[in-house]
């Protein structure tokens, strides 16, 4: 009998105690899964999981479940992505018996961006529950083995629950209590949004642990390395609730021509350096948005190769 | 050909522009013929179906002559007129009519000879542009 | 009140296309009150409708008439012996109004002049704001009297999202964070337990989810 709540290696390289290492990875803008399987094969051995996006930012790309079968058969873990934007309790739920019966392990559930950001601004949005709701949700359908409507399932999937949370996002006060809303859920697992502001991040960790919240769930800290100046600018002005601040700014433009992503690189490194030390974070969930061919490299200067074998 | 000879319906405040009448008279300008005027105690009163009425009796242009910002006597009067002509202009433009067929202008004593001015020019603006609409055959 | 905003006018023209005898007709009630479809916005399109006729040479004969309102049949029974004489209606009503008439009036040609928007109120005078969705159980008191169905963009229940930014909602710097404004709230009443708590999914069978809705109160059934 396994203690593993579902059993994927993402789970047994956190319950082992080891600095878990995810990555991400955004599925085709069509059917073309070529470079799909290029990015997994950048990530593979790289990470203990990757995360397959789920029309991220409201665009539409091949399904978040599809893609992760295609990069579970290239032999890298994949961390099923759900947005409550698209499906509604029906969707939702048979999804999730879909991913499991193909072998998926982790899902990481979230709201979704609205579609107005997106390119069918036109849609109809679902949101007929919340990620809080969709957690709980997953949970129930584990733990219990039942649906939302209390109908038992036959063999229940076992998925490694997780949850997003940017704490960064205003208002601020209440990001650490929606984060224990979360926990209190069911997540098992917390990614948390692109950390640029470290200041604000460590009082954050703070009363994480202060309120015993990373003994509860593996909190993965998020990093995205500034690929350019242009970057960071976009990043500090134009994506709601995200913190750059102007010091980050102001080294990527001292650094030498050509050599601010190499500069973000040295930072992104720097961070996950801290974050293994800082009390409560139990790995780093690294965003190389486009960058998967770089992952390798980030990986090796900050000293997280080989990844651990549970 | 005649000439074409624009119907103009123009509304204009007791006070600023009544002021800048008489200005103007004692300048010795005389008023175009075709320009009807329509007196009212403050401009801001005047709705937006009272310049929207006139082009449907068959008016081409419409303009209201109220007061400077700071002077009328009501407090927001030629504010209120300038919207509703705003309102009017983005109407007249859905029915494919040039918004230029109505404006308003701000006057006062000391630019009585404007009102005359005023009328001359939106005479000839209108001039221009034609008729508003085609004869009626009902 | 039900919120509505004139349709552009030459989508009612498009309606009223080669129609002689057009009756715009206007309701008392809400879209008075948002002031684009009493009298007064009566007059306007009538008006609007008469001088691009007449800009094609065409006298274009528009009727004017107001309703004490367009969703209770009484009153529109009073329009009984003129639409008939009508080509076409124009209600400035929401949508309930031009529904309403067409059941009546069968024969009749009636379209809608303005678009439904939301159920709201004047935040200002000539600023409206949506307030609530209709979804047929109110659970405002969970969340200090604001209505997160209505006014979150992703009817969030449980908190607020990442992109809530300065108070603002993040698909526009127009739109309040309306979590924003009940975390702060609870806090300001030292009551942020209240929303710690895990609120369920929602049961939208009462919503518009479940169907059309009916309501019948028996104790005023004739």
């Amino acid at each position: 009998m396994s203690d593993y709540k579902a059993g994927s290696n993402l789970e047994k390289v956190l319950k082992a105690g080891k600095f878990a290492f995810t990555g991400e990875c955004g599925p085709p803008q069509g059917a073309n899964i070529t470079k799909l399987k290029e990015k997994a094969a950048h990530l593979k051995g790289c990470v203990d999981a990757v995360n397959i996006t789920d029309n991220q930012t409201a665009v539409v790309r091949m399904s978040s479940w599809a893609a992760s079968l295609t990069v579970l058969q290239e032999g890298v873990e994949p961390n099923f992505q759900m947005v409550c934007r698209d499906r509604n309790r029906l969707a939702a739920q048979s999804d999730v018996l879909g991913v499991y019966s193909h072998g998926i392990r982790n899902m990481l559930c979230l709201s979704g961006d609205h579609q107005k950001f997106g390119n069918h601004p036109e849609a109809k949005n679902v949101f007929d529950i919340d990620s809080i709701q969709l957690i709980n949700v997953v949970k129930t359908m584990r733990d219990e083995g039942k649906f939302m409507n209390g109908q038992e399932i036959d063999v229940p999937p076992k998925l490694f629950i997780g949850a997003a949370s940017n704490p960064f996002a205003e208002p601020y006060e209440f990001r650490v209590f929606r984060l224990a809303k979360k926990i209190a859920a069911g997540a098992d697992f917390i990614q948390t949004q692109c950390i640029y502001n470290m200041v604000r991040f460590r009082d954050f960790m703070k009363r994480v642990v202060d309120m015993g919240l990373h003994e509860k769930c593996y909190i993965l800290a998020g990093v995205t390395p500034m690929k350019s100046v242009g970057m960071a600018q976009y990043m500090a002005k134009q994506v709601p609730g995200m913190d750059v601040p102007d010091s980050l700014i102001k080294r990527l433009k001292g650094a030498p021509k050509g050599k601010a992503a190499a500069e973000g690189i040295k930072m992104a490194v720097e961070q996950i350096q801290e974050f293994k030390e800082m009390p409560g974070v139990a790995g780093v969930h690294l965003m190389a948005i486009e960058w998967e061919h770089r992952v390798r490299e980030i990986a090796e200067l900050a000293g997280m190769l080989p990844r651990p074998v549970v | 050909m005649s000439e074409f000879v624009p119907k103009i319906m123009a509304f204009y405040c007791s006070n600023c522009a009544t002021s800048a009448a008489k200005v103007s008279h004692g300048m010795s300008k005389t008023m175009p013929s075709n320009v009807h005027m329509i007196h009212v105690p403050c401009t801001g009163r005047i709705e937006t179906l009272h310049l929207l009425k006139p082009f449907e009796e068959g008016a081409d242009g419409v303009y209201v002559a109220g007061c400077q910002h700071d002077s009328c006597q009501y407090i927001g009067g030629i504010a209120k007129a300038e919207k509703r002509v705003l309102q009017v202009k983005k109407i007249l433009e859905q029915l494919g009519i040039d918004p230029g067929r109505i404006e308003v202008f701000s006057l006062s004593a000391a630019l009585g000879y404007r009102f005359v001015d005023i009328a001359w020019e939106m005479t000839e603006k209108i001039r221009r542009m034609g008729p508003a609409s085609m004869s009626v055959n009902p | 009140m039900i919120v509505a905003e004139a349709k552009p006018i030459s989508e009612i023209l498009t309606m009223v296309k080669g129609l002689k005898k057009v009756l715009v007709l206007g309701c008392k009630g809400c879209v008075t009150v948002c002031n684009v479809g009493g009298a007064k916005e009566a007059g306007i399109l009538a008006s609007s409708i008469r001088i691009a006729g007449r800009k094609e040479g065409i006298m274009v004969d528009v009727g004017e008439h107001t309703l004490e309102r367009q969703c209770d049949p009484e009153y529109i029974e009073e329009v009984k012996d003129i639409v008939p004489s009508y080509d076409a209606v124009v209600s400035i009503a929401c949508g309930v109004g031009p529904q309403f008439l067409s059941e009546r009036y069968p024969g009749a040609k009636v379209f809608p002049g303005v678009n439904t928007k939301f159920m709201g109120g004047a935040v200002a005078h000539g600023i409206w704001s949506e307030r609530c969705a209709g979804c047929g159980t109110c659970v405002i008191h969970y969340f200090g009297g604001m209505c997160p169905i209505a006014r979150c963009s992703k009817s969030l229940m449980n908190g607020p999202c990442g992109g809530s930014s300065h108070g603002k909602c993040e698909i526009s710097k127009d739109v309040d964070c309306i979590w924003d404004m009940i975390v702060r709230k609870a806090m300001d009443q030292g009551r942020l337990n209240d929303l710690l708590e895990f609120r369920p999914p929602k049961s939208w069978t009462t919503a518009r989810d479940g169907g059309p809705r009916r309501m019948i109160r028996e104790e005023l059934v004739k």
